[in-house]
């Protein structure tokens, strides 16, 4: 850990009025003159501050989350030509928090034969790794709860964890639409894993690091210029990996109801919810830190406000993808996913190794030498794949019926 | 190119998020600053000006303003406008109802009815509750007495009181509807937007002058 959230001056300093004697970081006492606790009592005021960190940043995203789910609501409701939410609060704010009640009050319905472990612990299993997400995220030039040296790999690794919970949830409640659900978000998930992080071993080559803070620091021309085909493919993975449209066949409510936490009832059920809103911000954040630069920006707004206009943006055009595109059958989210943004990212990775060859540290000119590079690889390649799909008009051949018909003695009538 | 349809889609819903959407709010409407001016028929400036109370709820989107949808004219609503000026209690519509949900007691005493003069009307029931708005009732009323309501808010909390007697088809606000009155329609009549019609404009023929009268009743009786 090369560094944590004491180098945000907020926290450090409410660390030097608890504990002055620590001398190496609070040089010449805190603000408030001498510390509350006697030397030797450090650890305790790190405890206290490391609480204090974890409780603003949890309850920061079950804030965001909340006004995430407004603004989602508001947006799609204009986008299919009514005005969304608008009675409780003004503009329809409060809307969630209602929600949020009515949840609450709801009767927890546990079904006779649900394997009681499995099916409790699942909602669980759905937050928590999510909330772990935004431990290593850099939210402003200064402010993350701990700069892990192999931050990505720790994101893919937590957010792999989070596809357990709806097999357990659906294996758990013993219910045939539950499992369907549970069985089509594993062939998503497993599908969908695979481009997405092929799509960041571009970043890493170029940024030479896994630290989502140095990655941020390597970002003098933003990555979604200099990677355009991973952006392209790690956008469309991340959507599909924390199961939004048109990738939500999982809890396909046309289909089976409500997908794996179909009986799900009260709170539990709105853990399932907040749990896919809190991934949409995470894997959002990610999005930003990765691909947009981070908090970077011009000077005349604080890190902090770029880092959450690019989170907005992002978030917003998220909302305008579920807003236009209709679901996907399992079929073709599947074949999408393997023949169609595995080759991407397999160019992608192979195209920027042979830059990074090249220019093993790029400076500004030759990250901008990269970014025409990139460009024109990215769109021959679009075009190039985009020859295999349909033409325009055309419907794709159905699937070959089943020959069983035809085998009967005597044929088939 | 594959693809391109999709970004054609991302194109159509960008657009409609800009525009108006179609929604009628009802039974009111959220509306800003303009919005509220607007109603009050002021300019947003003397709005502030004269009530910078209600100015500044709206500025935090807290004001509301009453929003009925317009309804079209031939609306058969869940009421029943009746004129008790030409009803003659003659009771078609009670004998021609398929469920036989009106009930009329007509009080004949002291009137003189073979001269052209009218039952009193004692009891005119409609059972709402049991009412499918056929309209045959009103089909058949000789008289034009009996129309269909434009109104639709006569949801009510239980059975008994979605029993119409004839009180209140007397109180109620005259606003019929123009379904099967294609008299109301030539006369340009809209029950939204005309106000209350009189029972002298709601007839299918044109109200008999004195003249008419005496022939009809007077001079034909002399021969």
């Amino acid at each position: 850990m090369t560094s944590s959230f004491l180098d945000n001056a907020f926290f450090r300093n409410i660390y030097c009025n608890l504990a002055s004697s620590d001398s190496a970081r609070c040089a010449g006492g805190g603000p408030f003159g001498d510390g509350l606790f006697p030397p030797g009592w450090e650890w305790f005021a790190f405890l206290v501050t490391a609480f204090l960190t974890v409780f603003v940043v949890i309850n920061g995203a079950l804030l965001g989350v909340n006004a995430y789910i407004w603004g989602e609501r508001r947006l799609i409701g204009r986008i299919q030509g009514r005005p969304g939410p608008n009675r409780w609060g003004p503009f329809g704010l409060l809307t969630p928090v209602a929600d949020l009640i009515k949840i609450l009050t709801k009767e927890d319905i546990v079904p006779a034969a649900a394997d009681r472990l499995l099916f409790f612990l699942a909602p669980f299993l759905i937050v928590v790794p999510v909330l772990l997400v935004f431990a290593v995220v850099p939210f402003g030039s200064s402010s993350w709860v701990a700069d892990l040296n192999i931050g990505l790999l720790y994101v893919l690794a937590v957010l792999s964890v989070e596809s357990f919970a709806p097999v357990m949830a659906g294996w758990g409640s013993q219910n045939r639409y539950a499992m369907f659900g549970a069985l089509r978000a594993v062939a998503l998930l497993v599908s969908y894993e695979i481009p997405m992080v092929l799509s960041l071993l571009g970043v890493l080559m170029i940024a030479g690091s896994l630290s989502l803070v140095d990655v941020v620091h390597a970002q003098s021309v933003p990555f979604i210029l200099v990677q355009p085909l991973g952006f392209l493919v790690f956008f469309i993975g991340t959507v599909a990996e924390i199961q939004r449209a048109p990738f939500d066949l999982a809890e396909a409510e046309s289909e089976l109801v409500g997908g794996y936490h179909t009986d799900y009832s009260g709170i539990r059920w709105g853990l399932f919810q907040a749990g896919e809103f809190l991934a949409t911000i995470a894997g959002a954040a990610i999005i930003v830190t990765v691909f947009l630069g981070g908090w970077r920006g011009p000077d005349f707004l604080p890190s902090h406000a770029w880092f959450f206009i690019k989170l907005t943006g992002v978030l917003v055009v998220m909302t305008w993808i579920r807003g236009t595109l209709p679901r996907l059958r399992i079929d073709q989210v599947t074949s999408f996913a393997w023949k169609g943004l595995l080759p991407l990212a397999a160019l992608n990775v192979v195209l920027s190794a042979l830059l990074s060859l090249i220019w093993p540290a790029p400076t500004n000119g030759e990250l901008w030498i990269m970014v025409a590079i990139n460009m024109t690889v990215a769109a021959a390649a679009l075009i190039v794949l985009g020859q295999f799909g349909p033409k325009a008009g055309e419907r794709p051949t159905p699937a070959p019926v089943s020959t069983l018909r035809e085998a009967t003695p005597g044929g088939g009538n | 190119m594959y693809g391109l349809g999709i970004l054609k889609g991302f194109g159509v819903t960008a657009l409609n998020a800009f525009r108006s959407p179609f929604t009628v709010e009802y039974p009111d409407r959220r509306v800003g600053l303009p919005g509220l001016a607007r109603s009050a028929g002021i300019n947003p400036l003397a709005f502030v000006l004269k009530r910078p109370k209600d100015a500044l709820k709206a500025v935090l989107g807290l004001a509301k303003i009453p929003a009925r949808s317009q309804q079209h004219s031939r609306f058969r609503g869940q009421d029943f406008t009746w004129y008790v000026e030409r009803c003659t209690g003659c009771a078609s519509c009670a004998k021609l109802c398929p469920l036989g949900i009106i009930k009329i007691v007509t009080d004949p005493s002291g009137r003189q009815t073979q001269e052209g003069e009218v039952y009193d009307i004692e009891t005119f029931d409609i059972d709402l509750a049991r009412c499918m708005a056929c309209g045959i009732c009103v089909e058949v009323c000789p008289y034009d007495a009996l129309h269909m309501g434009s109104g639709f808010e006569r949801a009510r909390y239980g059975f008994p009181n979605l029993l119409i007697t004839v009180d209140e088809l007397k109180k109620a606000p005259k606003r019929p509807s123009t379904w099967f009155r294609p008299q109301l329609e030539e006369r340009g009549y809209h029950p939204h937007k005309s106000g209350q019609a009189d029972w002298r404009l709601v007839g299918r023929h044109e109200r008999p002058t004195a003249g008419q009268l005496k022939r009809n009743w007077v001079d034909d009786r002399a021969k």
